[in-house]
């Protein structure tokens, strides 16, 4: 095999596009059968978008399809489906578990695969009614099992196993195919204890040696050394490094991962005044957010700056916010202006002069089916009576569409909101100008404190500085406390003043926002004990 | 006129007539239409118009306000009030009584009332309480609440110690009947409040006015504070939520409304029917109602008060004009069967719609 020259896996100049947004460009890359590849990069690198693509996913050729072409042993592929993909030997372990949970592990190793033995009904009525052969099912399974050289249980049900084992469980699956010949992990670690992990590792080389080919993404880039033959490193939809595992190291790759020029984008005007006085305190925070869950976090929040929270997907950031602001059920303790918070209230919160804008713009943030002037203006007439006339002594409060239409207006002039009118509904709004609109929302609340989880997610560059400018017009102005928390690290190095690196639910470390990338890079990838 | 500059006109016309179409809604304008027809028709096949309208305007005022009592749940994000029947029987418990206790005359309708009012807030709370534990399948609750709460009123009907031999079985003296006649009682006290006469043409101005202030009170209900929250609560949960609005106490107060305005609707309906149908009647109440919001241009979680008033006109209308109009044309009853067809076509309707929204 190793002779031959064609590679297993060939990627030429693979281009992606979603509704104009170019998210890959010029993918190049080779992979040969029994190598292991590391795939790495920021999110929204286009990791997922290339896996998906490699898969034959839906949503790719819903969207368009790609450009470029695919080859698998020197042959060009083109995938419909990803029944295709499974049939030329791909196989796929996603970042969310697929198991059927009241199954056990053999019967979702081998789930529509069973070997079968024919009986009398289906003799009549076709083979759909064939008997599952448990005692072959168990060899094949056990089979499976025993090629990724760890002990799981196969007779026991999926909702019984620990996270761990439900990630071999899947791996298994995979394996159990004969025609497999390349893997793909798409950030199989993240959810498994260190112990697992290495498990896990040890088994990818053992498949590795094998002959399958194995593409391995994760976040973990120690991991990525130690089992990688080859790492290829994205960002911003190129691939910007390709090079052999053992001649880099995790300083070399960061620095690619987040790349940039460090000098340029730093926040030229940063105010770190060590005078100021704790505005906000959390003290030994967790959220349990799916996804997202901060196990323990302490964190002092500064009078009148900006602090940005940044850090990988999934790692817990979001859930700070959510979880301060009662949206998610949350425990520690939390003082905000000398005065302890409860959690689990967000109308305390409210009370309290602290507002959220969320990261889950057209689920939380915004009344899609109403007009701009109720999503401006409801959270402060429900919380502070605002835009309210009185009538009989207080007994009726009456919306008053007036000031609600000024305000509203007010806004629309100050960030530049396009819409046809104040009337407009929420829902017809492009969605960085729904951004502004939960923006001025939270701005009509004229809060001490506000948080802004993901404010340019998903929206246009020229949104995007809008956006930015607005927040920190907002701070310097009205000297209003800021927490920003945002995926994006050199976003948060033009607006912030210090930004804290969220990892693994726990604060890993906080810099002014001049520190190099590279720093901030070693923070998001470390290890917090 | 060039030839292209016509055919872009008459392309532009017809993306108009979609417009208007889509604004309106289909079903909506078939409906008029078919109104319309029949009100043309009715003088050709020999019905007296004036005798038409007075009737469609009565059965306006007597369902109204039970079509109103859909708009608060709308609102909160409940869903269609299919359990409209648990209301109803508040309303039929509050009549029962206040003739039972002696009440007479207007008084009576006044004490039905206020009799009702505490077994529809109780009720009312239950159920809300029930439909805030099942939140996403509220419609489907809704309607075994309905089912069965008239099923359990259809034993108490018998068992209850009601005495007043105007409303028990005659030979046994106890156990309420069918259907007890309102004379006497408080039979078309509002209708005949300032009714207008011309010809044969009678409108209801007492039923209308009553009508009107509910609904003003409605109307004015969702321009406060809490209606506002209310409103906000059924477009989006989560956002209500993070606005530091209690969800469940919107949905809990929406349903306590939506159950005391069924009892004061059913009210209104037997004072111009002129009797209190027990048993199973109040089995048939829900659906007209809902079918009728539905034609006014309601969806599942969006109503207003010109979609009830709307709806009922169309409703109502269709119900009294085809078995005059079509009775005279080809001699056969078929207005139950358009009846049945309209009210379960719209319902359909709007429940495909609604997967079509949530996408």
């Amino acid at each position: 095999m190793m002779n031959n020259n064609t590679p297993l896996l060939e990627m030429r100049n693979i281009k992606k596009e979603f509704f104009g947004n170019q998210v890959l460009t010029d993918i190049n890359f080779t992979l040969d059968a029994g190598q292991v590849l590391g795939l790495a990069g920021e999110n929204g690198a286009g990791k997922s978008t290339l896996m998906k693509l490699l898969f034959g996913m839906d949503v790719i050729r819903e969207t368009g399809g790609y450009g470029g072409d695919v080859l698998i042993n020197g042959e060009k592929v083109n995938f419909a489906t990803p029944f295709d993909a499974l049939n030329a030997g791909i196989g796929m372990v996603h970042q969310e578990f697929s198991l059927i949970p009241g199954f056990t592990a053999t019967e979702n190793i081998l789930l529509n695969r069973e070997p079968k033995k024919r009986n009398i009904v289906s003799e009549i009525f076709g083979d759909r009614l064939d008997t599952l052969d448990y005692k072959e099912m168990n060899q094949r399974s056990a089979q499976a099992i025993d090629k990724m050289g760890v002990k799981i249980d196969a007779n026991m049900v999926i909702s019984d196993m620990p996270v761990g084992h439900k990630q071999f469980t899947e791996i298994a699956r995979e394996l159990s195919k004969d025609q497999l010949k390349l893997l793909i992990l798409d950030e199989p670690t993240a959810v498994l204890t260190e112990k697992e992990a290495e498990a896990l590792l040890d088994s990818i080389r053992g498949l590795a040696a094998k002959g399958i080919s194995v593409i391995f993404i994760t976040h973990r880039l120690h991991e990525i050394l130690t089992v990688c033959d080859k790492v290829v490193i994205m960002r911003d939809g190129y691939v910007v490094k390709d090079v052999p595992a053992r001649e880099t190291d995790v300083a070399d790759i960061t620095k690619w991962m987040v790349g940039r020029n460090i000098q340029s984008s730093a926040q030229t005007e940063s105010k770190i005044d060590p005078n100021a006085k704790t505005i906000l305190s959390i003290q030994h925070l967790w959220v349990d957010m799916p996804g997202e869950t901060v196990r323990n976090v302490s964190l002092d929040i500064k009078e009148g700056e900006i602090l940005g929270i940044g850090g990988l997907a999934g790692q817990g950031k979001l859930g700070i916010p959510n979880g301060v602001m009662g949206l998610y059920e949350a425990g520690g303790k939390v003082i905000f202006d000398g005065k302890e918070i409860p959690l689990n209230s967000p109308r305390v919160c409210l009370d309290a002069s602290l507002a959220f804008v969320s990261e889950d713009r057209r689920g939380v943030g915004l009344l899609l089916d109403e007009t701009l002037e109720w999503n401006v203006a409801f959270s402060a007439m429900q919380i502070q009576n605002k835009f309210l006339k009185k009538y009989l002594g207080g007994l009726i409060t009456w919306r008053d569409e007036k000031a609600i239409h000024d305000v509203t207006q007010k806004y629309i002039d100050e960030l530049m909101i396009k819409c046809t009118s104040s009337l407009q509904k929420a829902k017809e709004l492009s969605g960085g100008n729904q951004q502004k609109v939960c923006l001025a929302k939270a701005f009509a609340l004229e809060p001490k404190f506000l948080f802004v989880s993901e404010p340019t997610r998903g929206i246009d560059v020229g949104a995007k500085s809008l956006v930015l400018e607005a927040l920190k017009k907002f701070n310097r102005e009205r000297g209003v406390t800021v927490v920003m928390i945002s995926s994006e690290l050199e976003e948060l190095r033009i607006t912030c003043d210090r930004i804290a690196i969220v990892s693994g639910g726990k604060i890993a470390g906080i810099l002014p926002a001049t520190e190099s990338s590279e720093k901030f890079g070693m923070l998001m990838v470390s290890q917090v004990k | 006129m060039s030839k292209t500059e016509n055919a872009a006109l008459a392309l532009g016309n017809k993306s108009k007539f979609h417009e208007f179409v889509d604004s309106f809604g289909l079903p909506r304008l078939i409906i008029a239409g078919f109104l319309l027809v029949l009100f043309i028709m009715a003088p050709i096949v020999g019905a007296d118009l004036p005798t038409q309208i007075t009737n469609t305007i009565n059965r306006f005022s007597w369902n109204a306000v039970l079509v109103l009592a859909m708009v608060p749940m709308v609102h909160s994000g409940c869903g269609l009030n299919f359990g409209l029947p648990l209301g109803i029987i508040s309303g039929l418990l509050g009549a029962t009584m206040s003739i039972q206790f002696g009440f007479t005359g207007p008084m009576s309708f006044v004490m039905a009332i206020v009799i009702a009012t505490p077994f529809a807030l109780i009720f009312g709370g239950g159920y809300g309480w029930l439909l805030n534990k099942i939140k996403g399948g509220e419609m489907m609750i809704a309607t075994y609440v309905g089912f069965s709460s008239v099923s359990f009123m259809c034993m108490m009907w018998l068992l209850l110690p009601y005495s007043s031999p105007t409303m028990v079985w005659g030979l046994s003296g106890k156990g309420l009947r069918t259907t007890i006649s309102l004379e006497g009682f408080y039979d078309k006290v509002l209708a005949n409040f300032l009714q207008i006469n011309i010809g044969n043409l009678s409108i209801p101005v007492g039923s209308l006015a009553f009508f009107a202030l509910l609904a003003f009170l409605m109307w004015a209900f969702l321009h406060t504070k809490t209606g506002t929250a209310m409103t906000a609560v059924g477009s989006n949960p989560a956002f209500a939520r993070a606005s530091g609005i209690n969800i469940d106490k919107m949905r809990l107060l929406s349903v306590v409304m939506s159950t005391w305005l069924a009892a004061v609707g059913i009210l209104v309906y037997e004072q111009g029917f002129g009797f209190i149908q027990l048993y199973m009647a109040p089995f048939y109440m829900a659906l007209p109602a809902v079918s009728a919001i539905l034609i006014g241009g309601a969806s599942v979680n969006k109503a207003s008060i010109t979609n009830v008033i709307i709806g009922t006109f169309l409703f109502q209308g269709i119900v009294t004009m085809t078995p005059t109009v079509m009775n005279s044309m080809i001699h056969m009853d078929m207005s139950e069967v358009i009846r049945i067809v309209v009210s379960n076509g719209m319902i359909l309707y709007a429940l495909t719609r609604k997967t079509e929204g949530a996408k």
